[in-house]
């Protein structure tokens, strides 16, 4: 094979205005957009992102199944896309073509500032008034006075075991965070730079002297502390998980028999019939209280309205609460669940409980404890969770 | 007379008309679907991302570069991609070539169409129904190599060099076989009545006509793998590529970063390219 030169070269400069031309068409603005004043008629279907177990139509389980109700209450065909973590589900809102998004706090700020999310309407969600006061108009869904989610549910990252090979139980982070682990080769970790909040939460715990005051507020000496303690961690780790249903699989067919999970992929290994247990650890957790959002672009904003309503009805977000295994945001939830001790196990309306609990959100540089402009961002998080895992 | 009777007719006059006419569709689909794509990346990587909310700021710079440049990690995940890549080529060689000759000068010439169409099978199932089937075999704690033989290596850098040489070994033999097939008996019968035996006859007529040959198998499993970032996110443990740290990226909305690291396997294949076009590879193509 051999080519002409100089055509060759004609030929790429030509493709190169073309290339510019391109992304000069591809580029999005943002637009803030005002709420939805009324509701309209649905449109037929609404697209949703959404964690694992949010949106249940039967498939997984036939028992497990909210999804065939809305859509024949309300006509709206829903079709869920499975975000595994929160960068995933910032990068398909920016991408378009969803309608609403079930957003963690390390996402939800950065949703409003890109301007992906629009403002909501609450008078239009009948069932907002029965929402836990603690969680409305949070630091975390809403901006300038302005609510711009539905809180949903909230809950902790977990540590699993598996009951027949890890003795004793463990009942602190350090059974991850130990080199010398004997289940060296075992040991799982979530593989998202939010982890590294994880390590900090531990060091919070275990070096009163590095003076952690949140694990999502880390100075330089803070953060380096955390991120060589993953990076001795790596070397008792064998994989690290984002797909739940992959954690799942490697906790049943044994190659993985400790680490941080969530109550729903612990619920789905158990129904496997893999014995695993779950505990939250002495030092607290990480956690997440996630929030119902509007995309500003959304296509369908009846029928995302009348998502938002129905999935915080009381039935719905009981049923869901059951399934993924956290406490719900909707206060006659709790008299809606099959087990009625469920909200208590939960800590649904436990403050005190929450106040161990370290919902995720994103890291920026003011730090978030108020110390000023010293701390680490988000980018600098993803940048030291590829160096973490070499 | 019809409009489509003096159309034809207007082509049949103008032939230069007619080939640009036919050729139209396919060269603007390579143009800006393939080379377009590959400049528009290029481009990106001279973006940047706003660190908070992610979105792409368009100012022109190098930025990407020198941190791709200056930062260890990014070295040595590039470095770890070669290495498997050309691990991976050297494997699906030491398979496909006994394989090649055994179907294109050994096998009887009614078995050699069955034995193409079974080196082809594999690549009609799913590449990740592969891919998991390997998790299976490596699985440390109940897979199939630790319950036939007592261990495993587990999930790493072995269990995803082996993956990625099963999934690309059809690439590999299908050149060697072409290449076999077309080698003239009469230069077997001549080096052997110059009294070359087996191995001198391997050695210094069949490898040298078959190294374009092996070049074009290996550009495919080279290259390939320079790509891949399934396999190892099924069997590689905590291990990480270059498509891995790409896709990473793609996930915190940093493209341009992604675009950036992107264009380091295109920069390598030019170079793997460039060099095997010496040997005359792309005749085999």
């Amino acid at each position: 094979m051999t080519f002409n030169t100089s055509r060759f070269t004609t030929a790429l400069v030509g493709l190169g205005v073309a290339g510019l031309t391109l992304s000069a068409c591809g580029s999005t603005s943002s637009s803030g957009g005002g709420a939805l004043s009324k509701l309209g008629k649905g449109e037929g279907q609404v697209n949703i992102i959404n964690w694992a177990g949010y949106v249940e139509s039967g498939a997984n389980d036939p028992k497990v199944d909210w999804v065939t109700k809305f859509t024949a209450d309300t006509g709206c065909k829903v079709n869920s896309k499975i975000g595994n973590t929160s960068d995933e589900m910032v990068s398909l809102m920016k991408a378009g073509g969803y309608d609403v998004v079930s957003a963690s706090g390390d996402a939800t700020l950065r949703l409003i500032a890109g301007g992906d999310v629009a403002p909501i309407n609450t008078a239009l969600i009948a069932n907002y008034k029965d929402v836990f006061d603690s969680l409305k108009m949070q630091k975390w869904n809403s901006s300038g006075g302005k609510a711009y989610g539905i809180p949903h549910g909230r809950g902790a990252n977990l540590l699993m075991w598996n009951t027949d090979k890890v003795t004793p139980a463990p009942t602190s982070w350090s059974a991850v965070f130990d080199d010398k682990s004997p289940y060296k080769g075992a040991i799982t970790a979530y593989d998202s730079p939010i982890y590294i909040a994880d390590a900090a939460l531990y060091l919070m715990n275990t070096k009163a002297d590095l003076g952690i005051k949140s694990p999502y507020a880390l100075d330089d000496k803070q953060f380096t502390a955390a991120v060589d303690l993953l990076k001795k961690q790596k070397t008792v780790i064998g994989e690290y998980w984002s797909d739940y249903l992959k954690t799942q699989a490697a906790f049943k067919t044994g190659s993985t028999v400790l680490g941080t999970t969530w109550q729903v992929i612990a619920n789905g290994a158990q129904g496997e019939g893999t014995k695993v247990e779950t505990i939250l650890p002495t030092e607290g957790s990480t956690g997440w209280s996630d929030t119902w959002m509007i995309s500003s672009k959304a296509k369908n904003p009846n029928c995302a309205y009348l998502w938002m309503n129905y999935i915080i009805s009381p039935e719905a977000n009981a049923a869901v609460a059951e399934y993924f295994g956290e406490a719900p945001s909707n206060k006659l939830a709790c008299g809606k669940t099959s087990d009625p001790k469920f909200c208590d196990t939960f800590h649904a309306a436990d403050e005190e409980y929450f106040k161990k609990v370290w919902y995720w959100t994103t890291p920026t540089k003011a730090c978030l404890d108020g110390r000023g402009a010293v701390c680490k961002d988000y980018a600098e998080w993803t940048k030291a969770w590829t160096e973490i895992k070499g | 007379m019809s409009a489509s009777a003096s159309l034809s007719r207007y082509l049949h006059r103008h032939p230069r008309t007619r080939l640009g006419l036919l050729l139209a569709a396919p060269v603007t689909w390579l143009v800006l679907a393939y080379l377009g794509s590959l400049v528009a990346l290029f481009l990106t990587a001279l973006y940047k991302t706003d660190p908070f909310t992610s979105d792409i700021v368009k100012t022109i710079g190098g930025q990407n570069f020198s941190e791709l440049a200056k930062t260890a990690v990014y070295r040595s995940i590039t470095i770890r991609t070669v290495l498997i890549a050309a691990a991976v080529t050297l494997l699906d060689l030491s398979i496909a070539l006994p394989m090649a000759i055994f179907m294109a000068r050994v096998a009887k010439p009614r078995a050699r169409n069955p034995l193409v169409v079974g080196v082809l099978m594999p690549l009609w199932a799913s590449y990740l129904v592969k891919g998991y089937a390997w998790r299976a075999i490596f699985d440390s704690g109940s897979g199939v190599l630790k319950n036939t033989f007592g261990s495993s290596p587990g999930f790493g850098l072995v269990a995803t060099t082996v993956a990625l040489a099963y999934l690309w070994l059809p690439y590999m033999v299908l050149p060697i076989y072409a290449g076999l097939d077309r080698l003239p008996n009469s230069l077997l019968e001549a080096s052997s009545d110059l009294g070359a035996r087996g191995n001198r006859t391997m050695r210094s007529v069949v490898f040298p006509l078959l190294l374009p040959s092996i070049v074009a198998g290996s550009i495919f499993t080279f290259s390939l793998t320079l790509g891949d970032y399934i396999t190892v996110k099924i069997v590689g443990g905590k291990a990480q590529m270059i498509g891995n740290v790409v896709y990473d990226n793609f996930g915190v909305n940093n493209i341009p970063f992604a675009a950036a690291f992107a264009l380091v396997p295109v920069a390598v294949m030019i170079a793997y390219l460039l060099t095997a076009r010496r040997t005359g590879a792309f005749e085999n193509l």
